[in-house]
């Protein structure tokens, strides 16, 4: 089929790590439905959130903002660039989401009734916001993954079909995914009182939006030297340095709306020594500022090596930013009365099993599905 | 017509029979607890507790005084946890209880994030847990009976009433006897007013009320960014279609 198909080997120790993390995970999921939140997690009354949501739902979203900008890249812009990584860019969505989606099942105290959101409205809800987001938005990733595998089963009804809705499908996901990264943000809004001030910002939702945007290019640019790496074909120079652009435009705009928001706030609070200030300037340094550095300089946009550094520097920072929302930013209120959180052994297993899960779903559609569309007239 | 109360902390002599008459009524197991060296107990509500008294000594004039807090749910006039729960398994209902419905609740917490008294607790220990707080006897409520830890409290030290009167009465008394208390109802403003307010001989920051909330229905934090959706969704489908439009017929479409 495929001529890289046989270039994958699908059964490496590599692939029996991720099976036997895949395992773990499941394990622990069980023990979990059997025996409780307590038992599993060191959640508590006053740390009702933690690694999961932090990690797994806030982070997952995040990396799948390569998805939406992608696809609308090339099918609303018609950036016709960047068409060759539509595919893993909404592959990469596809399992972002699937990786949130299951651990938010897994979180809630009452995972068969995931399903509630969908018939009970609460338009006030921000929370309810969120839920109809990822149902809406997982089946539009569905839907514009879909032709790699109505092409594997010769499905050429389906497939045209696909074809032929693909762009309202895509501006409909631009859509769900602008209002979706945005509401995650819009969920501490309610916490004023509760989410340190390096964090707390009316602009949440914005922050959240944009740094999706900075996370989600370098994810896709990430994916795309690695999987270039490990299924040896060659990158498109210039669809990397594309995608380095536009995340130093993120980061740029992002680093100046909390350069504003630091100087309203007093920027004293983040150099007063705290476990929050650290985790903050942490955040920034990895996530932001030395990124910005880096790309600013037209030698790193231009080296492979360079931008997957930098890449790895972003997604590492954006994920620490989500989580220092819901756990650090929020630690010193509500450790107030003496309880504390630090995650579970078992918390940490399920995390590493969904991203073992995401690797390994890769994986198989990069061996079995066209996920690399060769180039013109190979 | 809502029902709301004023608790008078002078009164107040750290009996604990409003906690047993509460834990009597919604029938509530007891919680496994350690000796802390103080009175508090337990530390904090939980999902077995739907309130507590809180001893809390400190120095007034040169001599020792004693507060005794009761805490629970403070029924917030536009709670903020209402507005969280994406399925409605809270409610404020119109008699002023703000009410649990556990065949809703899907367990995601956000209520117990949202409150900004801490209030909504869970119940970790259990495979399939419910959120537990103070419902302010709402059955007894409709029954035209006074919630249980009112009943027993044997100093008078709760007011319970029309929303109105007791906010009159929380004023008069304030007013009536200068000197005693300091001037402020705590819950007439907080979080955008309360069912359930406090009043206090000593300044409520010393008792561990919390100063850092503000005088503000929670939920308009929240609804500033979901009121803007409509807006949001028409800008990007017409932002998005027009760009399609135009961009379209520039670039060539290659199709492979
Ligand atoms: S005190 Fe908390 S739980 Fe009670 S009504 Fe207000 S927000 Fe809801
Ligand atoms: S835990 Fe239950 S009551 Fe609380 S917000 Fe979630 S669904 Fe609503
Ligand atoms: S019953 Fe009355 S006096 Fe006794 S602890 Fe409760 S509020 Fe105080």
């Amino acid at each position: 089929m495929t001529s890289h198909e046989k270039d994958i080997k699908m059964w490496t120790p590599f692939t029996m790590v991720l099976l036997l993390v895949i395992g773990l995970g499941a394990l622990v999921i069980f023990y979990r439905l059997v025996n409780g939140l307590g038992a599993a997690t060191n959640l508590n009354d006053r740390f009702p959130w933690g690694l999961w949501i932090g990690f797994d739902v806030l982070g997952g979203v995040a990396m799948a903002a390569g998805g939406f900008l992608i696809a609308g890249a090339v099918y609303i812009l018609n950036w016709k660039k960047y068409k060759p990584i539509v595919r893993p860019a909404v592959l990469t969505a596809f399992f972002g989401y699937l990786l949130a989606a299951t651990a938010i099942m897994f979180d809630i105290g009452v995972p068969w009734r995931i399903w509630h959101p969908a018939v009970m409205w609460q338009i006030h809800s921000v929370m309810w916001v969120v839920a109809i987001h990822v149902i809406l938005y997982t089946l539009t990733l569905a839907t514009e993954s879909s032709p790699m595998i109505f092409e594997k089963l010769k499905m050429n009804a389906a497939l045209t079909f696909v074809k032929k809705i693909m762009v309202p499908v895509v501006l409909f996901g631009v859509l769900l995914s602008v209002l979706h990264q945005s509401s995650l943000g819009a969920v501490y809004l309610i916490v004023p009182h509760k989410l340190s001030n390096l964090w707390y910002s009316s602009q949440l939702p914005t922050l959240f939006l944009v740094s999706a945007v900075m996370m989600g290019l370098s994810m896709v640019s990430l994916e795309n030297i690695i999987s270039s790496k490990a299924f040896n074909h060659k990158p498109n120079m210039e669809i990397l340095s594309g995608l380095a652009r536009g995340t130093l435009i993120a980061a740029v705009i992002y680093g100046a709306l909390k350069l504003i928001k630091l100087f309203k706030g007093g920027i004293g609070s983040a150099f007063d020594g705290s476990l929050e200030a650290n985790m903050f300037l942490l955040e920034m340094l990895v996530g932001v500022i030395i990124p910005i550095v880096l790309l600013l300089s037209r030698k790193v946009r231009a080296s492979i090596n360079q931008i997957l550094f930098v890449d790895i520097l972003v997604v590492a920072g954006i994920l620490l930013n989500r989580l220092n929302v819901a756990v650090f930013g929020v630690y010193r209120d509500q450790s107030a009365t003496g309880l504390s959180y630090f995650p579970t052994l078992m918390e940490f297993i399920v995390t590493l099993a969904l991203v073992a899960a995401a690797i390994f779903g890769f994986k198989l559609a990069a061996k079995y599905l066209r996920l690399f569309p060769e180039p013109e007239g190979a | 017509m809502a029902k709301s109360v004023l608790i008078d902390l002078t009164r107040c002599i750290g009996c604990r029979g409003c906690q047993i008459a509460c834990k009597e009524w919604n029938e509530r197991k007891a919680k496994k607890t350690e000796m802390r060296g103080v009175y508090t107990n337990p530390p904090e509500l939980n999902s077995e507790t739907y309130t507590y008294i809180k001893f809390v000594e400190q120095e007034k004039d040169g001599v020792p005084v004693w507060s005794f807090i009761k805490d629970q749910c403070l029924h917030c006039k536009d709670p903020a946890c209402v507005s969280a729960c994406p399925v409605e398994a809270l409610k404020k209902t119109e008699a002023g209880p703000v009410t649990y419905h556990f065949d809703r609740c899907i367990g995601c917490r956000y209520c117990m994030l949202a409150c900004p008294f801490y209030i909504p607790k869970y119940e970790w220990e259990k495979a399939v847990p419910w959120v537990q707080k103070c419902s302010f006897c709402s059955e007894r409520i409709k029954a035209d009976m006074v919630p249980a830890c009112i009943k027993t409290c044997p100093t008078g030290t709760m007011f319970y009433g029309e929303y109105d009167d007791v906010l009159k009465e929380g004023r008069s008394r304030i007013n009536k006897s200068p000197g005693k208390y300091v001037d402020h109802i705590y819950g007439e403003k907080e979080a955008g007013g309360t069912s359930w307010m406090y009043i206090s001989n000593v300044p409520f920051a010393s008792l561990g009320f919390n100063a850092n909330i503000v005088n503000r229905n929670f939920p308009e934090y929240t609804w500033k960014y979901i009121g803007k959706i409509p807006a949001v969704i028409g800008v990007v489908l017409i932002v998005g279609a027009a760009t399609w439009a135009l961009t379209r017929s520039k670039n060539s479409d290659k199709e492979e």
